[in-house]
C-alpha cells in the first residue's frame, strides 16, 4: 500500500470448540460475503467430525456447568454481557455487513442482543422458584419438584438474525444449565465467531458452548441422531427438512423444539418457552416421622 | 460382616392363611362390549378380541376392535364435543363433572377393584388400596384445577389444545386412564382413549361412569383394540395432542409418527430404576422398600426398582434379609386378600420375563427364587433375585417388567451414582440412608425424574411424575402435568 494508511490485520474466523479455536478438522472453509456479495472472510466449514467432537466437549462440560450454583452461573452469564458490550463496535460492523442493516439498525440489534443476554443471566437463580413446587401429597412425606437441565442441547441457530437471533436461542439453553452445540447461520456466521471470542474471555468454562460455522442442513441429521445429545432446537433447520430431523431425533427420545413457521421477530418478549423446552422436572420424596 | 454365603430360602414360620377371596359377584361382566363413541356403545368394525383372566386363562369377555374408520368416528365426536360443548363450557362446570366422576369412582370402588384384578391379575389388595383410590384422587385433584388454570404459572390465559389421543398400558389400566383423562378434561380438551389390548374392562366400566355422570357425549371416547387401533389414534390428522404410556420402543415410533405435525406429544416410557442401599440404612426398612420397589404389581411397573445397588459391606446382610422376607410373600389368586403377588398379565409378557431371566443366568448371574407353589393354570412367575450381576448384563440394562431383581454392588457414593446413571433410562430411583445430607446430594446427581428417599413407589396426583432420557418427556400430575394439555400465550 502506498501512503501512510495502515494496512488492516484481518481476523481468521475459526470454530469455537471445547474452549479453543480450531479450524475444521476437514480443512474445509467457505466464503462469507456481505449482503451485497463482497468478500468478508473464509469461515471454517464444520464437518460431521467437528460436530461429534463438539458433543464430546459439551458432555464433558455438563457436570461442572449444571452443578455450579445458580448464582455463579448468573454471574458468569452477566460477565458475557459485559464483554459483549466491550465488543459493541465490532458486533455492529459484522451485523451490518452480514444482514445488510443500516448502522442504526445494526446498533439496535446489538443492543437488544446484549440486553437479552442480561435478561437471561438474571433467570438462573429464579427458575427453581418459578418452575418448581412443593407438592402436598396425601401422606407423611416431604415432596418437592425442581427443574434441572436436560443435558447437551444441539441448537440450529436462526439463519437470518445473526446475533440477536443467535443470543435468543443460546442464552436460554445456558441459563437453564445445559451445555450447547450450536450450528450458526451459514451465510452470516461472523458475529457468532466473535461471540465465541467473548465467551472464551468471560469465565464460561470451555465446552459449555461450542459454535460450529457451517451448514445446518449438513450437520443437522448427525446431531439429531446422536445418542449423546439430549435435545435439539430446530429453529435454523432448512424448513423442508425439519420433519426429517425430528424423526431422527425420535431414535433417542430427544426433546425437540420445533421450528417456527417463519423466523420470528427476535425483539419480542421471549417468555419462558425456550428455557422450559430444555428443562426436566425432578420430584423427590422423603418420609416425615419422629 | 460375615463372609458366609447367604442362607437358602427358609419359608419363615408364619401363620397358615385360610383362603380369603374377595367375592366377584359385585361385577357384572357382559359377554361382549362395543366401542364407547359419542356417548353410546357401538359395534366395532374389526374382528372382536377376547380378554382373559391371566390367573386362570378364563375368557372374561369379547371386546370390539376399533379400525381406522372407528377411530375417525371417535375423533369426529371428540372434535364436535370440544367445539360445541366442552370448550365453551364454564370452567367451573367442567370441574363439577370431574368431581362427579371422582365420587362415582369412589362409590363403585370395590366393583372397579375386583374387575381390575380379574382382567389384569394384580392382587386385590393393590387394586383396592392403590389403583382405584388413586384414580379417584386424580379426578378429584384435577377437578379443582378446571377453573384455576390461569394460576398454574402457564400464562394468564392458557388454552386447551383440542382433541387428545391417548394410549395407555396394561399394568395400571384404570389408574393410567385417570392420569390421562383427568388432566385432559380439566384443561378443556376432549379425549379419544385406547386402553391396552389385554386390559380393556375397567375402561369400559369407566364409560358407564361417564354416562352416570351425564358427561356430555363425545367428551370421552374409548376405542378398544391392539397396536393398529393405537396407531390410528396417534396418526389421526385431527388429533392435537398425543399422550402415551408404554414401552420405549413404541414411544420411539410414536415420536417418529408425530414428527413434522402440529401435535403436542408427551411420552412416559420404560425404566430401569436403581434402588441404592447405603450401609447406614435401616436394613429391615430398606428390605421392605426393595420388596415394594420390585414386587409391587408383579414388577409390571415402569418405575420399578429393578436394579438394587447395595453397598458392598452390607451386601450379604441385605440379601439374607431379603431372601427371608421373600420366603413370606404369598403368590397366587389375585382376588385373595392375602395375596402379595398376583398373575403375570399375559402369556407374551411371561415369555419375555422367562427369556430375560434365562439370559441372566446364561450371562453368569446367580438366580434365586423362594420355594413357592404356583397355580397350575394361568401365567405365573415367582419372585426372583439375581445376584452377581454386572453392569453389562442384559438383566442390568433391559427392562424386564416382571418380578425380577438384579443386584449389583458399590463401594463409594460416586460409584453408586455412576452405576445408577449408567442406563439409557431415567424414570426413577431410590436411596436408602439415614444421612440427610447424603440423600440430598445423591438425589441431586441422579438423572431420574422421580427420586424416592427411604421410600419407594409412592404416587400422588399432586406430585409430578415422568422421566429423563429415554424414559420419555412431559410430566403427569401436579401443576407441571397441566402443561401437557395447555397452550400458553407464548407458544
Amino acid at each position: 500500500m502506498i501512503g501512510n494508511e495502515r494496512l488492516a490485520v484481518r481476523k481468521t474466523y475459526k470454530l469455537y470448540l471445547g474452549g479453543a479455536f480450531p479450524r475444521s478438522e476437514s480443512g474445509r472453509t467457505y466464503e462469507v460475503t456481505d449482503s451485497k456479495g463482497a468478500f468478508l472472510a473464509n469461515a471454517a466449514w464444520a464437518s460431521r467430525k467437528d460436530a461429534r467432537d463438539a458433543v464430546v466437549a459439551a458432555r464433558g462440560a455438563f457436570a461442572k456447568w449444571s452443578g455450579a450454583t445458580a448464582y455463579n452461573r448468573g454471574q458468569v452469564l452477566y460477565r458475557v454481557a459485559e464483554v459483549m458490550e466491550g465488543r459493541h463496535v465490532q458486533f455492529c460492523e459484522e451485523v451490518a455487513a452480514g444482514e445488510g442493516l443500516s448502522q442504526s439498525k445494526a446498533r439496535a440489534a446489538v443492543d437488544a442482543a446484549i440486553d437479552r443476554w442480561v435478561w437471561y443471566a438474571g433467570w438462573t437463580d429464579k427458575l427453581a422458584a418459578v418452575l418448581g413446587s412443593a407438592n402436598p401429597v396425601a401422606g407423611p412425606y416431604f415432596d418437592f419438584s425442581l427443574p434441572e437441565p436436560t443435558g447437551v442441547v444441539a441448537v440450529l441457530a436462526p439463519q437470518r438474525s445473526s446475533l440477536l437471533g443467535l443470543v435468543s436461542v443460546l442464552a436460554p439453553v445456558l441459563a437453564s444449565g445445559n451445555t450447547a452445540v450450536v450450528v450458526t447461520s451459514k451465510e452470516r456466521p461472523l458475529p457468532a465467531v466473535t461471540l465465541g471470542e467473548v465467551l472464551a474471555t468471560s469465565d464460561v468454562p470451555g465446552g459449555v458452548v461450542n459454535l460450529l460455522t457451517g451448514d445446518a442442513g449438513e450437520l443437522g441429521p448427525w446431531l439429531a441422531e446422536h445418542d449423546d445429545v439430549d435435545a435439539i432446537d430446530l429453529t435454523g433447520a432448512p424448513p423442508a427438512r425439519a420433519m426429517e430431523f425430528e424423526r431422527e431425533a425420535a431414535g433417542s427420545i430427544k426433546r425437540v423444539l420445533r421450528p417456527p413457521a417463519t423466523e420470528p421477530d427476535w425483539s419480542a418478549d421471549p417468555g419462558l418457552t425456550r428455557m422450559r423446552a430444555f428443562l426436566e422436572t425432578k420430584t423427590v420424596w422423603h418420609p416425615k416421622g419422629f | 460382616m460375615t463372609l458366609t454365603p447367604p442362607s437358602p430360602a427358609q419359608p419363615a414360620a408364619v401363620f397358615e392363611y385360610a383362603p380369603a377371596p374377595e367375592s366377584r359377584s359385585i361385577v357384572d361382566i357382559a359377554p361382549s362390549y362395543g366401542l364407547f363413541i359419542d356417548g353410546e356403545f357401538v359395534d366395532g368394525s374389526g374382528e372382536a378380541m377376547k380378554t382373559v383372566n391371566p390367573a386362570t386363562e378364563e375368557v372374561l369377555s369379547e371386546v370390539a376392535v376399533g379400525t381406522d374408520a372407528d377411530v375417525d368416528r371417535a375423533v369426529k365426536a371428540a372434535r364436535r364435543a370440544f367445539t360445541r360443548v366442552w370448550g365453551p363450557m364454564r370452567p367451573a362446570d367442567r370441574g363439577k363433572y370431574l368431581f362427579r366422576i371422582a365420587r362415582l369412582l369412589q362409590e363403585r370402588a370395590r366393583e372397579f377393584a375386583v374387575l381390575e384384578s380379574l382382567d389384569n391379575g394384580k392382587p386385590i389388595r393393590e387394586s383396592r388400596d392403590v389403583d382405584v383410590p388413586l384414580a379417584a384422587a386424580h379426578f378429584f385433584y384435577h377437578a379443582g384445577w378446571a377453573d384455576k388454570l390461569e394460576h398454574a404459572g402457564l400464562g394468564p390465559a392458557p388454552r386447551p389444545l383440542g382433541v387428545a389421543g391417548q394410549v395407555i398400558p396394561w399394568n395400571f389400566p384404570l389408574l393410567m386412564l385417570a392420569w390421562k383423562v383427568a388432566p385432559a378434561l380439566a384443561t378443556g380438551n376432549t379425549v379419544v382413549l385406547k386402553p391396552a389390548e389385554t386390559t380393556p374392562l375397567t375402561a369400559l366400566l369407566f364409560a358407564e361412569v361417564c354416562r352416570q355422570a351425564d358427561l356430555p357425549p363425545g367428551v370421552v371416547n374409548i376405542v378398544t383394540g391392539a397396536g393398529d387401533t393405537g396407531r390410528a389414534v396417534v396418526e389421526h390428522d385431527d388429533v392435537d395432542k398425543v399422550a402415551f404410556t408404554g414401552s420405549t420402543e413404541v414411544g420411539r415410533s410414536i415420536a417418529r409418527a408425530v414428527a413434522g405435525t402440529r401435535k403436542k406429544l408427551t411420552l412416559e416410557l420404560g425404566g430401569k430404576a436403581a434402588n441404592i442401599v447405603f450401609d447406614d440404612a435401616p436394613i429391615d426398612q430398606a428390605v421392605e422398600g426393595i420388596v415394594q420397589g420390585i414386587f409391587f404389581n408383579q414388577g409390571h411397573v415402569c418405575c420399578a426398582g429393578s436394579r438394587l445397588l447395595v453397598q458392598e459391606n452390607v451386601h450379604d446382610e441385605v440379601i439374607a434379609a431379603l431372601q427371608r422376607r421373600l420366603g413370606t410373600l404369598r403368590v397366587g389368586d389375585p382376588l385373595d386378600k392375602n395375596t402379595d403377588l398376583g398373575a403375570i398379565n399375559s402369556a407374551e409378557q411371561l415369555a419375555r420375563i422367562r427369556e430375560l431371566s434365562d439370559i441372566g443366568e446364561a450371562e453368569g448371574a446367580t438366580r434365586w427364587q423362594p420355594s413357592c407353589e404356583l397355580p397350575d393354570r394361568g401365567f405365573w412367575f415367582p419372585p426372583t433375585v439375581f445376584t452377581g450381576v454386572s453392569a453389562a448384563h442384559r438383566i442390568a440394562r433391559d427392562e424386564v417388567f416382571g418380578p425380577v431383581l438384579s443386584v449389583l454392588t458399590f463401594r463409594t457414593p460416586d460409584e453408586a451414582i455412576a452405576k445408577a446413571n449408567n442406563s439409557t433410562y431415567g424414570l426413577s430411583a431410590g436411596i436408602w440412608s439415614e444421612k440427610g445430607s447424603r440423600i440430598l446430594a445423591i438425589a441431586d446427581k441422579l438423572r431420574a425424574g422421580v427420586v424416592w428417599a427411604n421410600t419407594f413407589n409412592q404416587f400422588d396426583p399432586t406430585s409430578p411424575f415422568g422421566g429423563y432420557k429415554q424414559s420419555g418427556y412431559g410430566r403427569e400430575g401436579g401443576r407441571h402435568g397441566l402443561a401437557a394439555y395447555l397452550r400458553s400465550e407464548d407458544q
